[in-house]
């Protein structure tokens, strides 16, 4: 007989369950990205999530001589939201650069899955960024399905940054390029893949919520402050800063907001403390958006607020039974 | 209406109350009993009986060996075979009582008949006496001997009796089948109770999954009502099926709203919890002269063919009880004494039943299968099941590094060992397993504080004098 202390049962979620939803919550923001973009983003997706499994597979068995940790989704689950923040004209070899840095350096130099500070997809993205400004800020704009007839050019945000420092006011600017919400919410306006349709990544977080595998706090408060802050700003200058609207729509915000701000291992353990996070992030977006050199600005955000966790865990501590 | 439960944490197990249907049997008398001279908690009885002395069924064995104890009564009648030590569950050597079982004699003035005795006595000492008389202790796990618990400290008042019909624990239906079958006895019990502490309210907390015995009680406490005003004030109250609802300060925080400081007592925020099964042992011993000399025992699990739920003679063997259903199933890895979330592994199928078994409870490899631990992915689960608000990934953390200072700081010392955070880690992480032994060192560094503290104290006040 067996003879080991209590709890005797245990549920039956565990690590893979739980990034393996992930994975599911993805997939609508993966369908449509490949239904605009075709073969192209496909490749990228391949790449991306090949490279991640393998280095970290590599990595663990043959550097570290550990058992893989493969087999818990979770290197997947950055392979997606790595080729989801990209443009899906990188090539190859530069996704696989990506996928190293991000599972190499951010993910497994930090003692692999938990331990690490920053979001290893995050990172990758941003080294990339930094590193291959050319192939990251050619976006391609897809004007039927698959991808087959895509013209290349810059994100919304990018146009309007453009125009703007050229001296055109934003309304202008909107109105030339033909940007419209209901474009951004249904379909594509240029952009990283994962940005393609707000509506698949919002079906995907809110799977996420039903099944209890992330609360929605940090998300809400990331879009609310964005739409907070934003409205104060462009109800004080309408033709020099960009609406709230529009800044939630775009730049990879609700891609962000929705899955890589709410990764378990880089985010504050308390809701209060993540909503402090989240309210950072959406603070630094805009500010690096309005103000800042990049168009964009989430990811610089997210990754910023990564570095106040350990502080935010210090200082928010769970509510205790019969303690004042 | 919102379901009523306690506000911090909490998880959802399957119930799998698969004996909810199973009467409650009678299981015959073994040949032999053991019974042990320590099932409460405090100083263990003194034994007052001599090997070869015959005994009947109801004599007292047992004396209490301080003011913290409680009589022991032969639960059958016999011949004393042996007064020495026996393996209990854990395989620990216990001072138990050998009795060789001869015919099915009772002392006089015991009343076994069903015949039910609604009046109750009007005098607290009095009935606090039969109580303690009786050997009755709690029967919800803690087996705290329930005259002292029914004898508050001076300056502290009881507001209300809380009567712990949660069964929290998945597979455990003893207390459920108790309520259907024994409602009267209960409520009686219950209204006996409330008299001794003087207290004009009392609740019958409930789980929402037992829809029956809600609707049953609320039926027998309307009669009762009707009757006499001994049972004014008594209520039942259905709360949410979660897991730990029958924690004590989990339950007082469910019904009454407050929340029991770290350290203190129920009492210390006017509420007494005694368990549905402690109240008909407070019936019987009260109303019946009965002593608490059996109890009801759940036997259960999905690889066990025979669920039952029995009425036990304190002291039985657990093979014994195990043989008259068919004997262990060969596929069951581990047989549990209590319920799946806090019950105890059983290393001794050979020990006997005490007065607080309340459950045997077998699981295959499968369903008691741990997972490989994986590092914490530092999801907050265990935090958000924690129902006393502590963060588990933490103490685990801090109890690795030996950083005692900051254990007691984040309240290790606070964990009712309940398991949700164990049983919700997604990473296998062996949480309760480390919090646990950190739960203990830093007890024991606070006693010996408060130990120093108090000398230290005595010691100014003898020079002052
Ligand atoms: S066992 Fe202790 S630490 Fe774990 S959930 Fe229960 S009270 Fe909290
Ligand atoms: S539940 Fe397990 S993995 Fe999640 S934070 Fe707690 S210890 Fe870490």
């Amino acid at each position: 007989m067996l003879v080991s202390p209590n709890p005797h049962l245990h549920s039956k979620t565990t690590t893979a369950v739980l990034m393996r939803d992930v994975v599911i919550a993805l997939l609508p923001a993966v369908i449509v990205s490949v239904v605009f973009y075709g073969w192209k983003e496909l490749l990228v997706l391949a790449v991306s999530v090949l490279s991640c499994v393998l280095v970290e597979y590599l990595i663990t068995r043959y550097c570290l001589k550990k058992a893989s940790t493969i087999g818990d989704w979770s290197a997947i689950v950055t392979g997606i939201l790595l080729a989801l923040n990209l443009p899906t004209t990188t090539p190859w070899w530069v996704v696989f650069i990506g996928a190293l840095v991000a599972i190499g350096v951010a993910k497994m130099t930090f003692g692999g899955l938990g331990q690490n500070v920053f979001n290893p997809a995050l990172v990758g993205r941003v080294f990339l960024l930094i590193s291959f400004p050319t192939y990251m800020t050619h976006w391609e704009i897809p004007q039927g399905l698959f991808g087959v007839d895509a013209i290349s050019g810059a994100t919304p945000l990018g146009v309007i940054k453009e125009g703007l420092m050229q001296g055109a006011s934003v309304p202008e600017l909107m109105a030339q390029h033909g940007y419209s919400y209901s474009q951004m919410l249904f379909a594509n306006i240029g952009g990283s893949a994962g940005e393609a349709c707000a509506i698949a990544i919002l079906v995907g977080f809110i799977y996420l919520v039903a099944r209890k595998v992330i609360k929605p706090w940090i998300t809400l408060s990331i879009l609310g402050t964005v739409a907070a802050v934003s409205c104060i700003f462009w109800l004080a200058n309408p033709a020099q800063f960009t609406d709230p609207l529009f800044n939630l729509l775009t730049g990879g915000l609700l891609l962000g907001s929705c899955f890589m701000a709410t990764d378990y291992v880089t985010s504050p353990m308390t809701t209060k403390g993540g909503i402090i996070f989240g309210i950072g992030i959406g603070f630094i977006t805009l500010m690096i958006r309005y103000f800042g050199s990049y168009p964009e600005g989430m990811s610089f955000a997210i990754l910023i607020m990564n570095s106040t966790v350990p502080l935010l865990n210090n200082w928010f501590h769970q509510k205790k039974y019969g303690r004042a | 209406m919102a379901r009523r439960t306690f506000s911090i944490g909490g998880v959802h197990p399957n119930d799998a109350k698969i004996s909810r249907d199973c009467k409650i049997e009678t299981l015959p008398t073994p040949p032999v009993v053991y019974i042990a001279v320590a099932q409460h908690i405090g100083a263990p009885a003194k034994p007052v009986v001599a090997v070869g002395d015959k005994v009947k069924a109801g004599q007292v064995i047992a004396e209490p060996g301080g003011f913290m104890s409680a009589y022991i009564h032969s639960s059958v009648s016999g011949t004393v075979k042996s007064i020495g030590p026996r393996k209990d569950l854990s395989g620990n050597n216990q001072t138990v009582v050998e009795i060789a079982v001869e015919g099915d004699e009772w002392m006089e003035g015991i009343d076994r008949t069903d015949t039910l005795i609604t009046e109750i006595p009007q005098d607290p000492k009095e009935i606090i006496e039969k109580i303690k008389l009786g050997g009755v202790v709690g029967l919800g796990g803690a087996t705290f001997p329930t005259h002292v618990k029914l004898s508050p400290p001076p300056g502290k008042k009881c507001e209300m009796l809380i009567i712990n019909g949660c069964e929290c624990e998945p597979y455990l239906t003893s207390d459920f089948r108790t309520l259907l079958e024994k409602g009267e006895q209960v409520v009686i019990g219950t209204a006996i109770i409330k008299k001794a502490l003087g207290v004009d309210k009392a609740t019958i907390a409930i789980e929402d999954n037992k829809p029956e015995a809600i609707e049953h009680i609320t039926k027998v406490v309307e009669g009762l009502k009707a009757k006499s005003a001994d049972y004014a004030g008594i209520e039942v109250l259905s709360l949410m099926k979660k897991y730990p609802e029958g924690g004590e300060k989990q339950l007082i925080d469910a019904v009454m709203h407050r929340q029991v400081k770290s350290g203190g007592l129920p009492i210390d925020v006017g509420a007494v919890v005694d368990n549905v099964c402690t109240a008909l042992a407070v019936y019987e011993a009260v109303q019946k002269n009965k002593p608490l000399v059996d109890n009801s025992v759940t036997v259960t699990g999905e690889c066990f063919p025979h669920q039952a739920n029995l009425l036990v003679r304190v002291g039985t063997p657990l093979n014994y009880i195990i043989d008259y259903l068919g004997g262990v199933p060969e596929n069951a890895a581990k047989v549990i004494s209590g319920g799946p979330m806090m019950g105890k592994a059983i290393a001794n199928l050979e020990a006997a039943t005490l007065k607080g078994t309340g459950g045997l409870l077998f699981l295959t490899r499968e369903q008691t299968k741990r997972m490989p631990d994986s590092s914490c992915i530092r999801c907050g689960k265990c935090a958000d099941a924690c129902p006393m608000g502590l963060e588990p990934f933490l103490l685990n953390r801090l109890a690795k590094a030996g950083n005692t200072e900051a254990l007691e700081e984040n309240a290790v010392q606070d964990c009712i060992m309940c398991g949700c955070c164990l049983y919700s880690c997604p990473a296998g992480i062996p949480l309760l397993d480390v919090i646990s032994q950190a739960r203990g060192q830093i007890m024991g560094i606070m006693k010996a504080r408060a130990a120093a503290a108090k000398a230290a104290a005595e010691a100014a006040k003898a020079k002052t004098e």
